[in-house]
């Protein structure tokens, strides 16, 4: 285990160990998907309340989780960087940023989706909804920074400490605008959690539609780390034979 | 060192007076560093009225989060003199190298900072909530919410400024990466105003700003000596 875990650092060897995982990965992702979105959208129960308005949720949810899970791995890795200077690690945290800004723009249009018929608009200052943005702005800062220097080795490194500060700020953020939001307008429940028991025919579905958009995420991840891995390691003996064997079989 | 000057040993606290009196010196050597700051900050400020027809009431309802806002890009736009001439002319990396822990250097640097443009806005301000009318209960929290929350701003920015400091054209890049870090300061300075202009206890919000102040002013130096070797290097 130990032994696998350290060949992951490497980048030739994430690379050669995720060549036949990528298939698999991708396959069981969108077969989730299917069977959740299906499920979701066609037989679970409409909402009592929002009748089937609410079926946005089962892309919504799991897209606006992994925004911020997204952060956090970037956080982890760009920590990993810093301390072991795991260079397999500050590909992965690189990598994080744009796939986990997707996640978050993805996560605020499909809440505006939502927001519309339930709420009557598509845009709140709501505690989630503004700490939501400030996050999307958090991850738009570290790829800024990442593209402004010339060397990689002082943009790695300063993405890294930004993304960290960025962690650091995340649970602040929140409870600022929380009790900002709080100030103004008292607490007002727009969580589905709040009051009514979910079902169970509502909820599993989303399970589904969950695995697969982590699966999806981690699919993004991988694909753009050996991207830049082949990019970083470009003038390598390996990366050079891998190229004419490619070529070979065109 | 045989001939004339006998070197003593400076301590940490000979060192960290020395860097505050540097700092202040080279401050006072360039009156813009000062002025300028400010003179955005009052200018800015006077902006909001003339763009549109504002009912006196209505303006004092929007001039917490005027004046806090443009305390922040007055800060913000402050920010790139505290690097930019130790590292065009090498005295950063000299303080890289002092003895002395780079972390106590660094708060008195940023320190320095505050006293020569972050105080002054903080003075100033209640002329700008004069302009903006705004009622007098607000001066109070506004100058304690801008005394407590400027100098946790210029730590904050001092971090994107250390990480900034190596680039040609770094002034709109350090506004992306420091706008959204400071939004707590700016929410809980210009919500203690509002708080204590609808008549409630403001005591909480002034610790949740102290609190800031404080952790601020522990973690940022960290971060900031962290980014300072990776811009010089």
């Amino acid at each position: 285990m130990m032994q696998w875990l350290y060949k992951l650092g490497s980048p030739r060897h994430f690379y050669e160990m995720t060549t036949g995982f990528i298939p698999w990965l991708a396959g069981v992702s969108v077969l989730l998907l299917i069977i959740g979105l299906v499920w979701g959208l066609g037989f679970a129960p409409p909402d009592y309340q929002m009748g089937d308005n609410f079926r946005i949720i089962y892309i919504h949810v799991p897209i606006a989780t992994g925004g911020i899970g997204a952060y956090v791995m970037m956080a982890l890795m760009a920590a990993m960087y810093m301390v072991w200077n795991i260079k397999m690690a500050d590909i992965v945290a690189k990598v994080c940023a744009p796939v986990g800004a997707a996640y978050c723009m993805a996560g605020l249009i499909t809440g505006a989706f939502w927001g519309k018929p339930t709420w009557g608009t598509y845009w709140m200052w709501d505690a989630k909804l503004t700490s939501y943005l400030i996050l999307f702005f958090l991850f738009v800062g570290v790829m800024a920074l990442r593209a402004a220097f010339d060397s990689e080795n002082a943009s790695s490194k300063a993405a890294s400490v930004l993304a960290i500060v960025g962690v650091v700020n995340v649970p602040i953020i929140y409870y600022s605008v929380e009790w900002w939001n709080t100030l103004h307008q008292g607490a007002s429940k727009l969580s589905l959690r709040d009051g009514a028991a979910n079902p169970p025919e509502i909820w599993v579905p989303a399970f589904f539609t969950g695995f697969a958009v982590i699966g999806l995420y981690f699919l993004a991840v991988i694909m753009r780390s050996r991207n830049e891995i082949l990019y970083r390691e470009r003038r390598a003996q390996w990366v050079q034979d891998l190229l004419k064997t490619e070529l070979a079989n065109v | 060192m045989s001939g004339g000057m006998s070197r003593t040993a400076i301590g940490l606290g000979g060192a960290l007076g020395a860097t505050l009196r540097r700092e202040l010196q080279l401050a006072f050597s360039s009156p813009g560093r000062i002025v300028n700051p400010l003179m955005f900050f009052v200018i800015a400020a006077s902006l909001f009225p003339l763009s549109g027809r504002f009912e006196p009431a209505l303006l004092g309802t929007i001039a917490p989060g005027v004046i806090w806002v443009t305390a922040l890009l007055a800060v913000m736009l402050s920010m790139e003199s505290l690097f930019r001439g130790d590292y065009d002319d090498g005295s950063l990396e000299q303080l890289l190298l002092a003895p002395q822990p780079l972390y106590f250097h660094l708060q008195m640097k940023v320190l320095a900072h505050w006293l020569v443009t972050g105080l002054p806005l903080v003075v100033i301000s209640p002329l700008l909530a004069l302009l903006l009318h705004l009622p007098a209960d607000g001066y109070a929290p506004l100058l304690i919410g801008l005394l407590l929350g400027t100098p946790t701003l210029n730590l904050i920015a001092a971090i994107g400024t250390a990480l900034t400091v190596g680039l040609a054209r770094s002034g709109l890049l350090l506004a992306v990466l420091i706008l959204p870090l400071s939004i707590p300061v700016l929410v809980f300075g210009a919500g203690l105003v509002d708080t204590a202009l609808n008549g409630l206890p403001m005591g909480g919000l002034v610790a949740v700003l102290a609190a800031l102040l404080v952790m601020a002013g522990t973690l940022a130096p960290l971060a900031i000596g962290a980014a300072l070797r990776i811009s010089v290097q």
